[in-house]
């Protein structure tokens, strides 16, 4: 893959340079029919950046399945294999395992990529046994799960990985039971729990830093697991504009903390980490999913990100 | 040379998987398959087996890796039974909507509850809707062979669908019976390779397999799977003349014996079909006049095989271990689907039987032979029978 | 002015695709998704003004679709036959570059 700087022969300024780490070529073309503004989209543009057409992809029912595009049109640019929802963990063993069989190099450089591509509903939830699986038994392959925080596809349920003060259609919010009751479910801890090699969390706000773990997902040996930040301005009620604003906030208001767990070690990649994080209501404030939440809820909320971001940079000084 | 051997079913099934030579196997334990998976890892660990083995953490992720080796191109095996068949059953439809040939082999088993581990076609017979071929074994030397026929039949380019080879749990799975092993090189011959042309995920090909099918396509790609399956017709009595060229042993898809002057005939499948020969027999030598027929092949329906077996026939009586509640049993439906427009047809019984592992005896088949006997008479009083019923119990 | 860089897929597209149904509904054009037109789902539409420009690639880096690529001196365009109207590349433009206008239809 090209980067974008030997393309374009042009004077850049160095604070710019890191951007042109991201290759030129596009994979994923134009014409599908992601939502204005999809995180989920965007992602998948910079996955297939990454890789090129040297990955094979793999997309339980989701969203991913209509951006995709139905029969007889497809958005990608390298092979595709549309599943159910909860086998994206056995599908891609498979895939892996076939490929090994016919003699093919997986991983490493110049290598196949297996890529599995799941929203928080088909992994957290329905796909949590077979991404287990899939962890477990150690296949060369990379497992993203795309975050939107609920099942968008369907419109708009909560999952494990809604957070707390979140309205969805089946959190609605009345007189007697409250919305989201339950924080955000860390499956990246449950990942890393089967002591995978490489384990990290992304944002589509950075995408040369999403793009270097997707290299090295690439490089290491074994199964390896991101967990990609992207808004769904549908689902969050949100202005179509704001989800890379939202992605950002995430990140800086500590509630999707970037790091990495890579063979036993932890390291946080926040942008800037000398930098107190930032109140949870700017994050907030911008999405109608969140905009019943009193100011109480909100305290709860800020309690637990600043709790569980207090408990990630214990493990980075201690496991560093 | 070919090899005998004395083995139960589940060995001969592991056999068959290994004389096939597929490269990928995903498989779960289940009662009464395990011995399945369990001899292929054997075979595996000692090198005389080329493949990836993934022990996967359910069925439902055995036949979902069993899904994306065959997409990625490669044969694919996997076995199971019962529970872990009706946990497959989704992914059963996706497997062949796509048109992906794994070959899977079934000890078949009762379904919960209560819970029995024990046999009868449930399991299978609740699958007859997804698309897969299905071959039932009468011994473990079919179990073999028909899994070695189900690749073929499954791999040919008119067909392309998966299959399924169900061999009865315990009587079959358990039970050691002398077993012809065939040469390797025969085998190798009959199979060749798995080269598919229609699906395969590689970097230098990239289709997208599974897409969303809307309204004005979907239609069409499931008449192509109908289309498949009728096609399987004539495949599976090619790949059946082949065989016994090579192997010499003959198979059929419905397989008559002593029928041609017979009033009634008595239809069942698997291991039951040798218990309703030597019980045939018996009756011959009394003079009754009732002959016996097996369905080897359930999927495709062998609908000509049956018009022309009705002909012969005054009663047809479907001996069956399946039940479809509110209806009857599945086998009967589809005898009745095949013969509803004939001009002449026979009567025709259903008699659900052996649910759940229980005996099926003479004794229970006299009672099935005589309520034919009296319907043959007297007219038709019922249509399904349930025989063998502990009614002291009830 | 650069071309898009699906032009050449479009023709390709255009010429292969067919509606022939194929065992296993296998679509087996890659990138075929270009012929989909999705400009026509856009209420509002960037405005992009090269003077308070200063190539900082954001715009290009954040589209979703993607609907912006960028000619031979680097200055983005904006690709109004996929571009769905976001408005992420005015969101995230440092300069205010980008504005986005109610489309006249």
């Amino acid at each position: 893959m090209v980067p974008l700087e030997e393309v374009r022969g042009m004077e850049i300024p160095e604070n710019i340079k890191k951007r042109l780490s991201i290759p030129f070529e596009e994979n994923f073309y134009a014409g599908h029919t992601a939502c204005q503004g999809c995180g989920a989209a965007l992602g998948l543009r910079y996955v297939l950046k990454a890789y090129g057409k040297k990955a094979i992809f793999t997309i339980p029912a989701c969203c991913s399945t209509i951006i995709a595009g139905p029969w007889p049109y497809s958005a990608f640019g390298a092979p595709l294999f549309h599943t159910a929802f909860e086998t994206t963990g056995a599908v891609i063993s498979g895939i892996e395992a076939a490929l090994k069989a016919k003699g093919y190099k997986v991983k490493g450089k110049d290598g196949i990529m297996v890529v599995g591509w799941a929203g928080d509903g088909g992994t957290a939830d329905i796909g949590l046994q077979a991404l287990s699986g899939f962890l477990e038994r150690g296949h060369d392959a990379l497992y993203i799960m795309y975050d939107n925080e609920a099942y968008m596809n369907t419109g708009i349920q909560r999952s494990s990985s809604t957070p707390y003060g979140a309205w969805t259609t089946n959190t609605p919010g009345g007189k007697k039971h409250f919305l989201e009751k339950r924080h955000k479910k860390k499956v990246i801890d449950i990942v890393i729990a089967h002591k995978v090699p490489y384990a990290a969390t992304a944002s589509i706000a950075f995408p040369e830093d999403f793009i270097r773990k997707l290299k090295k997902a690439q490089e290491i040996p074994g199964p390896s697991f991101i967990q990609l930040f992207a808004p769904c301005p549908t689902g969050w009620r949100s202005p179509t504009d704001k989800s890379i604003e939202l992605a950002r906030l995430a990140v800086q208001t500590a509630y999707f903390p970037l790091f990495e767990y890579e063979n036993g070690k932890y390291k946080i990649n926040m942008p800037n980490p000398k930098k107190e994080p930032k109140p949870i209501e700017e994050f907030l404030k911008l999405q109608g999913r969140f905009k019943y939440m009193t100011k109480e809820d909100i305290e709860v909320l800020q309690e637990w990100v600043l709790r569980e971001w207090e408990e990630l940079k214990k493990k980075a000084e201690v496991f560093g | 040379m070919p090899m005998r051997k004395v083995m139960k079913g589940n060995e001969a099934a592991a056999w068959a998987a290994k004389l096939a030579k597929p490269k990928v196997i995903a498989a779960f334990p289940i009662t009464p398959s395990t011995l399945v998976p369990e001899k292929i890892s054997e075979f595996v660990a000692n090198g005389e087996l080329d493949a990836e083995f993934i022990k996967v953490e359910s069925e439902h992720s055995a036949i979902s890796a069993c899904v994306g080796a065959s997409a990625a191109g490669v044969r694919a095996f996997t076995a199971t039974a019962s529970q872990g068949l009706a946990l497959m059953h989704e992914i059963l439809f996706i497997a062949a909507g796509m048109r992906l040939p794994i070959v899977m082999a079934i000890g078949n088993r009762a379904l919960s509850a209560p819970i029995n581990i024990w046999n009868d076609w449930q399991d299978t017979i609740s699958e007859r809707d997804t698309g897969w071929i299905q071959f039932y074994a009468e011994n473990n030397q079919e179990a073999l062979d028909l899994i070695l026929i189900a690749f073929k039949v499954a791999e040919d380019e008119r067909v392309l669908l998966p299959a399924m080879t169900g061999f009865d749990a315990f009587i079959l799975t358990h039970t050691v019976e002398p077993v012809e092993i065939p040469d390797q090189e025969l085998v190798d011959e009959f199979l060749g390779e798995y080269k598919p042309k229609h699906a395969y995920l590689d970097p230098k090909r990239p289709i997208t397999q599974g897409t969303l099918g809307f309204p004005a396509h979907y239609m069409e790609a499931r008449y192509k799977v109908w289309e498949a399956m009728e096609n399987a017709r004539q495949v599976i009595k090619e790949v059946f003349e082949e065989f016994e060229k090579k192997f010499g042993r003959k198979y059929q898809m419905v397989e008559e014996y002593k029928t041609d002057d017979a009033e009634i005939v008595m239809i069942t499948m698997g291991s039951l079909a040798g218990t309703l020969k030597e019980f045939v027999d018996k009756k011959r030598e009394e003079g009754v006049k009732v002959g016996a027929a097996k369905i080897t092949v359930y999927r495709p329906f062998p609908i000509e095989e049956i018009r022309a077996l009705a002909k012969k026939a005054k009663v047809l009586a479907i001996l069956e271990k399946d039940i479809s509640f509110g209806s009857g049993g599945a086998v009967f439906a589809d005898v009745a689907r095949s013969l509803i427009n004939e001009k002449e047809k026979p009567i025709v019984l259903d008699f659900i039987i052996g649910l759940g592992g229980r005996d099926v005896t003479f004794g229970q088949l006299e009672e099935a032979l005589s309520i034919a006997e009296k319907a043959m008479k007297e007219g038709v009083e019922e249509e399904v029978y349930w025989i063998g019923l502990r009614k002291e119990i009830l | 002015m650069a071309e898009s860089p699906f032009k050449a897929d479009i023709e390709r597209v255009e010429k292969e695709l067919t509606e022939k149904m194929t065992p296993g509904a296998i679509a087996y054009i890659p990138g075929s998704s270009v012929i989909n037109k999705t400009g026509s789902w856009r209420v509002f539409k960037p405005e992009f003004n090269k003077d308070k420009c200063i190539r900082c690639f954001l715009c290009y880096t954040y589209c979703p679709e993607p609907a912006i690529y960028l000619d031979e001196e680097n200055y983005p365009v904006f690709d109004y036959d996929y571009c769905k109207g976001c408005g992420i590349c005015a969101n995230e433009c440092p300069t205010k570059a980008i504005t986005m206008v109610r489309e006249v239809k």
